[in-house]
């Protein structure tokens, strides 16, 4: 049952973590590859705060969610606007260009050795309930995602921003015929979801390990829940990242030298399957 | 055929032909490339590696350039042929290297066979999540078996015996630069007949406009598997060159990072023209060599800078830079010494 | 004359919209038969599902009599069918010649032919040679097709599709998009072609329909609404309505 436990804290780190690709995919039709470096990026600056400069962790949570937004939309407004035209190769060749610049800058500026951030004590360690071992952490850690993913749908379901971003993620052409001011939907949308990434990273670093290589490790992951959850609502990327961080979890522990490999197949078969994710509509590209 | 029609007849056929002719640009690059063997031979062991990287690139291009398929998992097929050429000098299962090289190849395209089929179906992004997924598998599986492969240590105790019975693989590398030299040699010449066949025009016709190639009668989805199948094949032989080489096969070989390096080395060199592999592995290997010296472990910051300036600029625009070169090359292959031009002088 | 392609029933849906609604159609050997209709009949729709490139939900297509329902697009060229896009689809990188010479080395079953030159084969080269006279593409026969004038690749696209040498040839408005002046070119073209070969033909342009037709079938909204010979589905009051606009009695 703890593995469960687990499994779903994973899930729901990956999810916060992957769902700003989800909708640029889904809006732009851009592949961000470069989307793991946000989250290194939060996770960093998370270390730098909580370790190096003293400020409490549970306020470094959002500081971080602001700077990896900050950068979002820095980057977006300097460089990623020149490339959403441009083919899908050129936006691959792009954001991997990205991900070696900041894999390097990072390696540069603070080591390559594996970082940990200073938790506070009271988030330490597990206690039980019901026979059942819950770490403190990874409980926060669903409490924390899962009021994002509430609040995430309240947003996109009940404010005039949210439908402005679903109708423009439907028909952008139509969105812009309606007079929708679609670059300042998809730059806020940006900055919104590194900043997510950002968060993820920080709340990650504890769970999946801070390093310069982060953003490379972990692609497959959001890459996975991205393809799988589909890129037309926050259900089902929601839904692909508990399944995906239960079946790695589970896999880990029960068949620890074939996990990666049955996920992995997994996706393959997957994507044959159904190439538009589970949950997409019909319609999607 | 009407008399209006010959002389029409014979410029058509002189312009097709002309796409097939080797230009003196060409010759003198491979007589240099050549002479390499003999007039540098303290650079043998860099050499040997740009021209598996050239070969890598190649096969990149054969799928990329041609076919118009991404992948960024092309390390797979170079791992696969690794660790084959490493096993079968480990295990003398096959004794003579060039062999061992041609089995190491087809390995790899089978697996390549086996996995074309993944990748007709499906966009780009699917196509770039099943070739990544394809490289991630192998190497979880290389991980797993390691009592065969070695696991993260690598494949230890790889030994290599001599070409042709004759020629050892020395610590300078002299036999294994002129062994890959003359490997990547042949295998372009192969790969630049199958580009210049309706074979490679429809593989063209299939990525500027699958939808137009089947309507004329193409049928898209096996020449796809046959290029990847083909394509995979010679990522192999790069990977057991390597492996031979260097008596040596690791996790690495099927990294994430081999296969975007690869990638970007046939981006900086041009796709679609079978240079653009050569040409990128070598302006690869001396960038990282100069960039090295600069700053140490840091030089893939400056790689990455590039990949992104030469996407903002754009990869047209760049191409258009090299077209006076380009331009320059068609007109030498155009002049004939002593022969009226089969056009009637204007070219 | 015998029927050379014929639909039975067929339909096609998306989701809630039908596309083809039980369409039954049949084209005679050698006819110069028309379909037209108001945009959004259904027309190119009903091309696509003769040429494979959609699949029907219902119904079934023949030729000669052998049901061809289930079979590949490129599969149904080699049986002879061949059609044109009403949106110019070529092969941008490609000049004029080597987008012909593709079509005809895989018509005469080089296309695998991994070890030949390009050029090599006379045969081939003598039908480039041929077509390139016939359509009058001599002067742009080595540019890019990307960068031809429209009236140029319009054509070509016609070009390619007669390259293939079909018995069966669907033209889907051939003329659209093209100047006045170029227009008659198109339609000497069209006109010219081989009698042996039938001609389904879509178009709005009533003077070519009529010049150019023998038979005319109108689809409205997915199914087929009046047949006949060009006179009397010109004086059908019908068919003037439904192109009005104007509410009809089915």
């Amino acid at each position: 049952m703890t593995i469960l436990f687990d499994g779903i804290a994973y899930g729901m780190l990956l999810f916060v973590l992957a769902c700003g690709l989800s909708v640029t995919l889904g809006l732009m039709n851009f592949i961000n590859l470069a989307h793991g470096a946000f989250a290194m990026a939060g996770g960093y600056i998370t270390v730098v705060l909580v370790n190096r400069l003293g400020v409490p962790f549970l306020l470094g949570l959002p500081l971080a969610f602001l700077f990896g937004a900050a950068l979002g939309a820095v980057l977006e407004r300097t460089l990623y606007v020149h490339v959403y035209a441009k083919s899908h190769l050129d936006q691959v060749l792009f954001t991997i260009g990205l991900v070696f610049m900041a894999v390097a800058g990072v390696d540069y500026v603070m080591g390559s050795s594996q970082q940990f951030i200073n938790i506070p004590t009271m988030l330490q360690g597990q206690f039980d309930v019901f026979g059942v071992r819950i770490g403190r952490y990874r409980l926060m850690i669903i409490v924390i995602c899962g009021l994002l993913t509430v609040a995430l749908q309240f947003i996109l379901a009940s404010t005039r921003f949210g439908s402005r971003l679903r109708a423009a993620v439907d028909d952008q052409r139509v969105a812009r015929g309606l007079g929708i001011n679609v670059g300042a939907v998809f730059g806020l949308t940006f900055a919104f979801g590194s900043g997510l990434a950002a968060l993820g990273g920080a709340l990650g670093a504890e769970i999946l390990g801070l390093d310069p290589n982060f953003p490379l490790k972990y692609l497959i992951y959001f890459l996975i829940v991205v393809t799988v959850g589909g890129t037309s609502s926050i259900t089902g990327p929601f839904v692909a990242s508990i399944l995906l961080g239960i079946g790695d979890v589970m896999g880990k522990y029960y068949v620890p030298t074939l996990s990666a490999f049955v996920i992995y197949s997994i996706m393959i078969v997957m994507l044959l399957w159904r190439p538009q994710g589970l949950f997409a509509r019909a319609s999607a590209r | 055929m009407s008399d209006i029609s010959r002389p029409l007849a014979a410029q058509v056929t002189e312009l097709l032909l002309r796409r097939a002719r080797w230009s003196p640009i060409e010759i003198a690059f491979w007589l240099v490339a050549a002479s390499t063997i003999w007039l540098f031979p303290a650079r043998h062991l860099i050499l040997t590696e740009i021209c598996i990287w050239a070969l890598f690139a190649l096969s990149l291009d054969l799928i990329l350039g041609y076919a118009g398929i991404i992948s960024l998992g092309h390390a797979a097929f170079f791992g696969l042929g690794a660790y084959a050429a490493g096993l079968i000098g480990k295990y003398d299962i096959i004794g003579e290297p060039a062999l061992a090289l041609v089995a190491s190849g087809l390995a790899a395209a089978g697996l390549g066979f086996a996995t074309s089929f993944l990748v007709l179906r499906g966009s780009d992004l699917t196509r770039l999540m099943v070739t990544f997924g394809i490289s991630l598998l192998l190497r979880e599986l290389a991980n797993k078996y390691s009592e065969i492969s070695g696991g993260a240590d690598g494949l230890q105790g790889v030994e290599i015996k001599p070409l042709l019975g004759q020629f050892r693989f020395d610590l300078y590398g002299h036999t294994g630069y002129a062994y890959s030299l003359v490997v990547l040699f042949v295998l372009f010449l192969l790969a630049r007949r199958v580009v210049q066949s309706p074979f490679g025009l429809s593989l063209q016709a299939i990525r500027g406009n699958p939808l137009r190639s089947s309507a004329v009668g193409i049928a898209t989805n096996w020449r796809l598997v046959a290029i990847y199948t083909l394509s995979a094949g010679y990522a192999g032989v790069a990977g057991a060159l390597l492996a031979q080489t260097q008596a040596f096969a690791s996790l690495e070989m099927f990294s994430v990072e081999r296969s975007a390096d690869v990638l970007l080395i046939l981006i900086i060199g041009g796709t679609g023209y079978l240079y653009g592999g050569i040409v990128g592995a070598l302006i690869f290997r001396f960038l990282q060599d100069y960039l090295s010296t600069l700053t140490a472990r840091y030089w893939q910051f400056w790689i990455g800078l590039i990949l992104i300036a030469i996407v903002l600029v754009g990869r047209d625009r760049i191409a258009g830079w090299t077209m006076p070169l380009r331009k320059l090359a068609d007109a030498l292959g155009r002049w004939r010494p002593g022969r009226p031009s089969a056009t009637g002088g204007k070219p | 004359m015998p029927v050379v392609l014929e639909t039975r029933s067929l339909d096609k849906h998306f989701g809630g919209i039908v596309a083809a609604n039980q369409v039954s159609l049949q084209i005679q050997k050698g006819a110069r038969h028309a379909l037209i209709g108001p945009n959004g009949a259904g027309k190119t729709t009903v091309v696509n599902l003769l040429t494979g490139v959609l699949k029907p939900t219902a119904g079934q297509i023949l030729l000669d009599g052998r049901d061809i329902t289930r079979l590949q697009p490129h599969e149904r060229v080699r049986l002879g069918i061949a059609r044109t896009f009403q949106i110019n689809q070529l092969f941008g990188d490609l000049t004029p010649i080597e987008t012909l010479g593709l079509a005809i080395s895989e018509r005469l079953g080089l296309g695998t032919d991994w070890w030949r030159i390009v050029g090599s084969k006379s045969a081939v080269t003598e039908e480039i040679v041929e077509l390139i006279e016939r359509f009058r593409l001599g002067d742009v026969m080595s540019t890019r097709t990307a960068i031809l004038p429209y009236g140029k690749q319009r054509l070509l696209e016609i070009a390619l599709a007669i390259a293939c040498k079909p018995r069966v040839l669907l033209l889907d408005e051939p003329a659209a998009g093209v100047p006045e002046d170029e227009r008659h070119e198109i339609l000497a073209t069209v006109a010219a072609l081989p009698q042996d070969v039938t001609v389904l033909l879509i178009e709005h342009d009533m003077d070519i329909i009529f010049s150019f037709a023998d038979r005319i079938s109108v689809l409205v909204n997915g199914a087929l609404f009046v047949e006949g010979e060009p006179d009397a589905v010109a004086r059908d009051p019908r068919v003037k309505a439904v192109y009005l606009g104007e509410a009809f009695d089915a």
